[in-house]
């Protein structure tokens, strides 16, 4: 045990820097499936037949390919169609992009739960598609909607080790370098471990500030 | 100024509406009135473009009615509508509920909306609301809020889809007190519904469906009083005397 803590103040710097990039990897990737996820759903919802199923069809695709291969495919295969990617960007993309699926489903779930009634109620004062959607249909979609998008989050944290495949020095890799210099396995991915949980254990308590606050009403 | 010419409507293989040709006049309140499942509320929604029918035509002051065509916003701004469910914005208050129409979609002036706002929750007697949320209202004070909100459109007239059904009994009065003022004030009204005391004492003219088509209609009091079809001695006699 005294090791233990011997060796976590002589690696929690290095490992800081990883955490560093996994907090970029995380809010980027979040915030770029947010928006995909969000593009995907209104197509879906759209009521046009082409978008929905070009829609339904990308998220098949996406849903179909694991997470490495796609981080894969940005960072070695994009380089040889003339795209060179940095590491950080591709990982950002690649997750962003993987994860925008889910959100989708999840977007369009939450936007599918919202009474018909409401939806013709603004039609009736002469609401149009887009302002129907603004102003009744999203800011009560997303009360069902929070829940499971603070889920996506944790995951989407975790899944962030992947970046490691693709020489992202984040938290995962981070470690693994100094493992493999020090030898010390059990300090070093103990600590790992200890730092993902961390930084898990306030979007663990968001959750449940919004299931809460969604089963109010 | 509602002119409908042999509407007729599907739903997949069932026909709801088998010809239905009419004509409300400006200032008229019409009832209407019938069994469940006889394409009473189809109309009210074809009217305003909520369903879409697929022969004949609806026109609303002259503009025909066709819900794919841009010009819908116009009928609908024109042609209210207040639903059995009352379906209010549940994340707005009373107050915003009421102005959401003419804010986003007429783009009034703030301050000239919100008054005209108040103004009309104190019509329906709820001027103290106005802060409040809609699932906190009774059902008789959400359907007033929403006869508000269709007000708030300065609509040219309003359809009513059953607007007590959904009320416990001793609510159902203040809904219809609401209903008979604006029939006094002159507004154009159509209004769908199973009471017949309102319809006899209120609306000018009544409908009697059944089956898709117009059964039988003329003046109030003459068709609930004196209805000639057997049809509609039949419903009314169920409906007056269910023992």
């Amino acid at each position: 045990m005294k090791g233990f803590w011997h060796d976590a103040v002589e690696f929690f710097p290095i490992l800081m820097n990883g955490v560093a990039l996994t907090i970029v990897v995380t809010i980027g990737s979040l915030l770029l499936s947010t928006v995909l996820g969000l593009v995907w759903a209104m197509m879906r919802v759209s009521g046009i037949k082409a978008l929905s199923m070009l829609s339904a069809s990308l998220i098949n695709v996406i849903r179909g390919i694991p997470i490495i291969v796609l981080l894969f495919y940005l960072y070695f295969v994009m380089p040889d169609l003339g795209v060179t990617l940095s590491a950080l960007q591709a990982a950002i993309l690649g997750l962003g992009i993987a994860y925008s699926a889910y959100q989708a489903e999840n977007f369009r779930a939450g936007i599918e739960a919202i009474d018909k009634g409401q939806i013709e109620a603004a039609q009736s004062i002469g609401m149009g598609w887009w302002l129907t959607m603004r102003r009744v249909v999203l800011p009560q979609a997303v009360r069902i909607v929070l829940p499971p998008y603070g889920n996506v989050m944790i995951m989407m944290l975790k899944d962030s080790s992947q970046a490691s495949t693709i020489t992202v020095a984040e938290l995962a890799l981070q470690g693994k370098l100094i493992a493999s210099s020090t030898f010390k396995n059990t300090s070093v991915f103990t600590l790992v471990a200890l730092m993902y949980l961390t930084m898990s254990i306030p979007l663990i308590l968001l959750v449940r500030h919004f299931e809460k606050r969604a089963g109010k009403r | 100024m509602i002119e409908l010419n042999d509407v007729h409507k599907s739903f997949g293989k069932v026909e709801v509406l088998k010809g239905i040709t009419d004509s409300v006049q400006k200032g008229e309140v019409v009832c209407i009135i019938g069994p469940s499942g006889s394409g009473k509320s189809t109309i009210l929604r074809c009217i305003n473009g909520l369903e879409s029918y697929d022969r004949g035509e609806i026109s609303v002051e002259g503009l025909k009615v066709d819900r794919e065509s841009p010009s819908i916003v116009n009928i609908r701004t024109q042609v209210s509508m207040v639903f059995q469910r009352f379906n209010l914005f549940p994340h707005r208050t009373v107050l915003e509920n009421v102005v959401e129409g003419p804010l986003y979609v007429k783009k009034e002036p703030r301050a000239a909306a919100f008054e005209r706002g108040r103004a009309l929750l104190a019509q329906v007697g709820l001027a103290e609301k106005a802060d409040a949320h809609p699932p906190q209202l009774s059902g008789g004070q959400q359907q007033r809020v929403a006869i508000a909100r269709a007000l708030a459109m300065q609509p040219k007239a309003i359809l009513f889809d059953e607007p007590t059904s959904a009320l416990d009994p001793e609510l159902v009065g203040d809904v219809l007190g609401v209903m008979r003022k604006l029939a006094d004030d002159g507004m154009t009204m159509v209004v769908v519904t199973h009471e017949m005391g309102f319809a006899r004492d209120v609306a000018d003219r009544v409908l009697f469906i059944d089956g898709g088509v117009i059964v039988e209609q003329g003046p109030a009091k003459a068709l609930l009083n004196q209805p000639q079809h057997p049809r509609t001695q039949d419903f009314l006699r169920r409906v007056l005397h269910p023992l």
